[in-house]
């Protein structure tokens, strides 16, 4: 029945919830004082020195919880007063170090900068070291670690530093908004800011729907949430939150994989432009390859813009895995179709701000899209979808070299190869977060079975191929 | 004439894109083209009795086995006069 991979989530999920549960009520100003005192009840700090400092915490995940600081763009925010200063000093040698006679350590070093005291005992010359880590892989006792802050070690981009006072400092000209500092931050102090105002908002001023409707678009990656109750109780609960319906953004995955094997096939090579936080990468550090990103919108965007098509007046909520999407529905190109954003975290905090136990709810069905628009919530799975798109358009004879990167890693080393012409691929599957939407940061739950659980939702699809899928969209 | 078809997801697993499928292959047959706007729509709110058609706002409940007998009683009269 566990909700959440840490306590750090579901703390910030008890802040979430309890912001829109006085947000429902329009008490928002006259009961938010109160919520420090509900997230830390007692005198007794259970998470930092003393429950003044955790209130005051609670205060600033409150901020977050209502949009976050307006003058900073980025979506991905550090709280400072959380940020536990963690150490930073790298490469250094622990207790463990036997003194050995071997010192591989020395012999790696190709900067020297091991040095022996009198025990033999190695020592790292700071001056000297770059980092490199060839020590800590060679000592047989382990005795070199590599201490770094998890924040930074989660941010992939380089885009963390220290401030004057060592709290973390996010650069926004590389930050990809990808969220996974946010998940691996051990004390939370790292978050993401939240539109559940904002979508309370438009859920009340609908009137029950009656003066527009509010749709919700969610992500595949669904398939591997909420396992505590079954998909047809959370769709259930989304409709019980007031959503006059949902729409599967998996359908504009088909839309997309269908226009982007012949985008691929007609320009020869090219990078998905389904992760929002893969697209900045390349914007940010590849603006060379700029030209080669598809055309296309992402999956959500597409489905998105056919449903404003068909319904003018409606409003849009994406919810999904994904931090990145919170910058995305912000775009000039996007705006007009995704009213707002959430994550499937944010999705838990909404139905228990309104008592909504989902596993009590009845079953609601969700059923737009083909196996290929599906799997898009997994790494590869785009990859399948635009082979399978290439073979229904008659364009199998197109010699198709795909790459699936999941992980900034894996796609920094595509981009840069490609930057150096130096690819043998000809299209390039970028996700940012590894495995792919599976691990997005805003997941309540990361595991080994989330890639099965997508996999088998892609076969529960009516349409078993992309065409028929889109067949609808053509009218 | 406007027909709509609800492609929500409860109509469509009864069978919308049979029911638009045959719409079309109809509308062809009879040389309708020009004369019938055929649309879909997340949803008419009527989940219940899917596949849910709305011709000129008035709603029916339409099945991939009945959409002939729906097209040549709801659809054809109105251009035959």
């Amino acid at each position: 029945m566990r909700k959440f991979d840490t306590k750090v989530q579901h703390l910030k999920y008890k802040v979430l919830r309890e912001v829109a549960r006085v947000a429902w009520q329009d008490q928002l100003l006259e009961k938010m004082p109160d919520i420090p005192k509900i997230i830390v009840p007692t005198d007794t700090a259970t998470m930092r020195c003393c429950v003044y400092k955790e209130r005051a915490i609670v205060t600033e995940r409150i901020k977050l919880a209502l949009g976050g600081d307006q003058s900073n763009p980025n979506v991905i925010e550090v709280i400072d007063i959380a940020c536990d200063e963690c150490p930073v000093d790298g490469y250094s040698v622990t207790e463990d170090c036997r003194g050995c006679i071997a010192h591989r350590c020395e012999d790696v070093c190709k900067r020297g900068a091991i040095t022996f005291d009198e025990h033999q005992k190695a020592h790292i010359d700071k001056s000297k070291c770059v980092e490199c880590g060839q020590c800590a892989k060679v000592c047989p006792y382990s005795a070199i670690t590599n201490r770094k802050r998890p924040c930074q070690n989660a941010c992939k981009v380089h885009a963390i530093s220290m401030d004057e006072n060592k709290a973390a400092l996010i650069d926004n000209n590389k930050c990809i908004a990808c969220g996974a500092c946010v998940y691996q931050c051990p004390f939370g102090a790292i978050m993401d800011k939240s539109f559940i105002i904002d979508i309370i908002d438009l859920l009340k001023k609908s009137e029950n729907n009656t003066k527009y409707k509010v749709y919700a678009v969610v992500a595949p990656a669904i398939a591997s949430q909420f396992t505590y109750a079954t998909l047809g109780q959370a769709l259930s609960g989304i409709k019980e939150l007031g959503f006059y319906h949902i729409v599967e953004a998996a359908l504009g995955a088909d839309m997309v994989a269908y226009e982007e094997c012949k985008e691929l096939a007609e320009k020869g090579f090219l990078t998905s432009s389904c992760c929002p936080a893969f697209v900045d990468y390349i914007e940010k550090q590849f603006p060379q390859l700029k030209e080669h990103i598809s055309h296309n919108l992402s999956p959500a965007a597409t489905i998105a813009r056919y449903i404003k098509k068909t319904d003018p007046t409606s409003k849009i909520v994406f919810i999904g895995p994904c931090t990145a999407k919170k910058m995305e529905f912000q775009k000039e190109q996007v705006r007009p179709y995704i009213d707002s954003v959430m994550t499937f975290e944010e999705l838990q905090a909404l139905y228990d701000s309104r008592d909504i136990d989902i596993t009590k709810l009845g079953e609601d069905v969700l059923n737009n899209a083909s196996y290929y628009g599906r799997i898009f919530a997994r790494s590869g799975g785009l990859t399948d979808a635009v082979q399978q798109g290439l073979k229904e358009r008659d364009l199998a004879d197109f010699d198709y070299k795909p790459i699936a990167c999941d992980g900034i890693e894996a796609c920094r080393m595509a981009l840069l190869r490609a930057s150096k012409n130096a690819l043998p691929n000809n299209f390039i599957e970028g996700m940012a977060c590894v495995g792919g939407c599976i691990g997005g940061a805003g997941c309540l739950t990361h595991g080994e079975k989330n890639k099965n659980d997508v996999d088998k939702y892609g076969m529960l699809a009516l349409e078993k191929d992309i065409s028929s899928a889109i067949s609808l969209m053509n009218l | 004439m406007n027909i709509t078809v609800c492609i929500g997801s409860s109509c469509h697993l009864k069978g919308s894109r049979q029911v638009v499928e045959q719409l079309q292959q109809l509308i062809a047959q009879y040389n309708l083209k020009d004369q019938i706007e055929l649309s879909g729509k997340f949803c008419i709110g009527n989940c219940v009795n899917g596949v849910c058609v709305t011709v000129d706002e008035q709603l029916f409940s339409v099945q991939p086995d009945n959409t002939e007998e729906f097209f040549h009683n709801h659809v054809l009269p109105a251009f035959q006069s």
